[in-house]
């Protein structure tokens, strides 16, 4: 069967074609179009959104062009229903339940978050693993237990994405702003004292994030940088191996924007090493947002009778992944 | 000298101590972490630890008995009690969550915040209950701390022992209001509830 995945949860809008054959996935396209808000500043929602509504259909074509298949030949559609921008989402999901209805397909509504943990899955071959997700919406460990995904620590305020984000953008850097922090930090290698913030399994960013600002008028960026990765990330690591050890899993396996960045990886592999664990990361090309995490869970979805009648295929902006029932799963 | 438990923050060791079994927890550098931040982190962990390993006994909480604090050597030297944690047979004690919630309680009303409310932390020994693993400890008198501890054993019960989530956090709350009285308990309970809403998409919890 063929699933094609739409994706607009934030910045990106993208579609992919998704095969499965003999029980078998293959990602046959993928095709991406990402908002790039001005220098220091964030998403603007009606912005990003009005991006995706234009960027949809050559996306969209450019995606069936790649995967060498007409839309009359799909089996499903799915589109990410949250958690997100209410009016990126919107985009998603217009164009979801037009095609949809248009080409008398069924839709799927798929998780955005459960989306990143599938295809990570589906990447890297893990079978029972905890999984850090960590991107702009997100910083969450998991594991699956009991038919849901439970969470063994998360932040307690922003997220690690918000917490790069929102420092670079003080600095005056275009969002996503975590490239260019790796990319400075690497030039330094002078640690600055930061608040370090572990609160058993779960973190806090938001006094990091207000420390990090002051520091900048008074000492070098590259050293900022460096000292708000150093602290940000072993403060992840931390909480990542208290997990490891409190649920014994032998796989981790990070996905999600963030996971992008060398050093946290560095980090993580090195507490995999410590609990005796194995640790797998995605190709970093699907790391961030994209339409075939979309797809992919659509056809596990699918698979498993999970489809949204069209009238009822809306978005959820604040919609948790730890409240989807996962029925596809032995 | 044994190791028992190569745990998230520590190593644990089997040793003996002028004739007795002693437990030793040292914590080794964590060579991914920034050494100035991993130092820092250690020493004030370890010292953090000693002081609230007897300064909870004060308060009418079980925990091991310190022998010895090598600083230096960011290692502590304990009882050893023997015991299986409430982690692995909390589903057929279901009970024990109370003394959980009476020892959380006793904590808390003399301004200890345990950081680390975890059942893997509590071992049950002989009958007893003993917490163990003060690291994170503190003093603080807001509610706000104290209900981050609580979040965290609700957040463990929720995830580690879904099944039986809603006794047991149900027991808690019944041992935790047997000590702190009923409209504390609650002012503190709703402080949770906003620590909740705090994170990302928690609207619909």
């Amino acid at each position: 069967m063929y699933c094609l995945g739409i994706e607009s949860t934030a910045h990106t809008f993208a579609c992919s074609v998704v095969e499965l054959t003999n029980g078998r996935g293959k990602i046959l396209s993928d095709i991406r179009s990402i908002y790039k808000p001005p220098e220091g500043a964030g998403i603007h929602p009606r912005e990003a959104s009005r991006h995706h509504a234009e960027q949809s259909s050559a996306v969209l074509s450019d995606t069936l062009i790649a995967a060498k298949i007409n839309l009359g030949d799909i089996d499903a559609i799915a589109y990410s229903a949250g958690p997100g921008l209410g009016p990126c989402l919107r985009i998603g999901a217009v164009v979801g339940r037009c095609l949809a209805a248009y080409h008398k397909k069924p839709l799927v509504s798929v998780n955005h978050a459960i989306g990143h943990l599938e295809l990570g899955m589906f990447l890297t071959g893990a079978k029972d693993p905890l999984v850090l997700l960590v991107s702009g919406g997100h910083s969450m460990i998991l594991a699956l237990s009991n038919g849901k995904w439970r969470v063994f620590g998360e932040t307690l305020d922003i997220t690690i994405g918000q917490l790069l984000d929102q420092f670079g953008r003080a600095v005056g850097f275009a969002s996503p702003c975590g490239a260019r922090i790796e990319e400075l930090s690497m030039q330094s290698n002078n640690y600055l004292h930061l608040p370090y913030t572990v609160k058993g399994n779960d973190v806090s960013y938001s006094g990091l994030l207000t420390a990090a600002k002051r520091f900048v008028s008074s000492n070098k960026l590259q050293d900022v940088c460096f000292s708000l990765q150093e602290t940000a990330f072993a403060m992840v690591a931390e909480v990542v191996e208290r997990a490891l050890a409190l649920c014994n899993k032998k796989e981790l396996l990070i996905v999600g924007g963030v996971a992008a960045n060398k050093r946290l990886a560095n980090m993580l592999n090195n507490v995999c090493k410590r609990q005796k664990t194995k640790f797998l990361v995605p190709p970093i090309n699907y790391a961030g947002d994209c339409g075939a995490q979309i797809a992919w869970t659509g056809i596990l979805q699918f698979r498993a009778g999970i489809k949204s009648n069209i009238e009822e295929a809306f978005v959820r902006p604040s919609w948790r992944l730890d409240t989807v029932d996962i029925t596809w799963k032995n | 000298m044994m190791l028992i438990k190569k745990g998230a923050e520590a190593d644990i060791y089997l040793v003996m101590w002028y004739g007795k079994k002693a437990v030793m927890k040292i914590r080794k550098p964590k060579n991914y972490r920034n050494k100035i931040l991993d130092e820092e982190i250690r020493k004030k962990r370890t010292l953090h630890e000693a002081a609230m390993l007897s300064n909870a006994k004060k308060v009418g909480v079980q925990t091991p008995l310190l022998y010895f604090v090598d600083l230096q050597n960011t290692e502590i030297i304990m009882q050893y009690l023997e015991g299986k944690l409430v982690r692995d047979t909390l589903s057929r004690n279901l009970h024990i969550c109370k003394k959980i919630g009476i020892y959380a309680a006793k904590l808390h009303k003399n301004n200890i915040v345990h950081g680390d409310l975890t059942t893997s932390n509590f071992i049950i020994n002989n009958g007893n209950l003993i917490l163990i693993d003060f690291g994170l400890a503190y003093y603080s008198d807001r509610t706000e701390d104290k209900a981050v501890d609580i979040r965290l054993i609700k957040e463990i019960m929720r995830s580690v022992h879904a099944t039986i989530f809603t006794k047991a956090f149900n027991n808690f709350i019944k041992g935790y209001e047997s000590i702190i009285d009923s409209s504390m308990t609650s002012k503190i309970m709703k402080k949770v509830t906003e620590i909740e809403r705090r994170g990302r998409y928690a609207r619909v919890v």
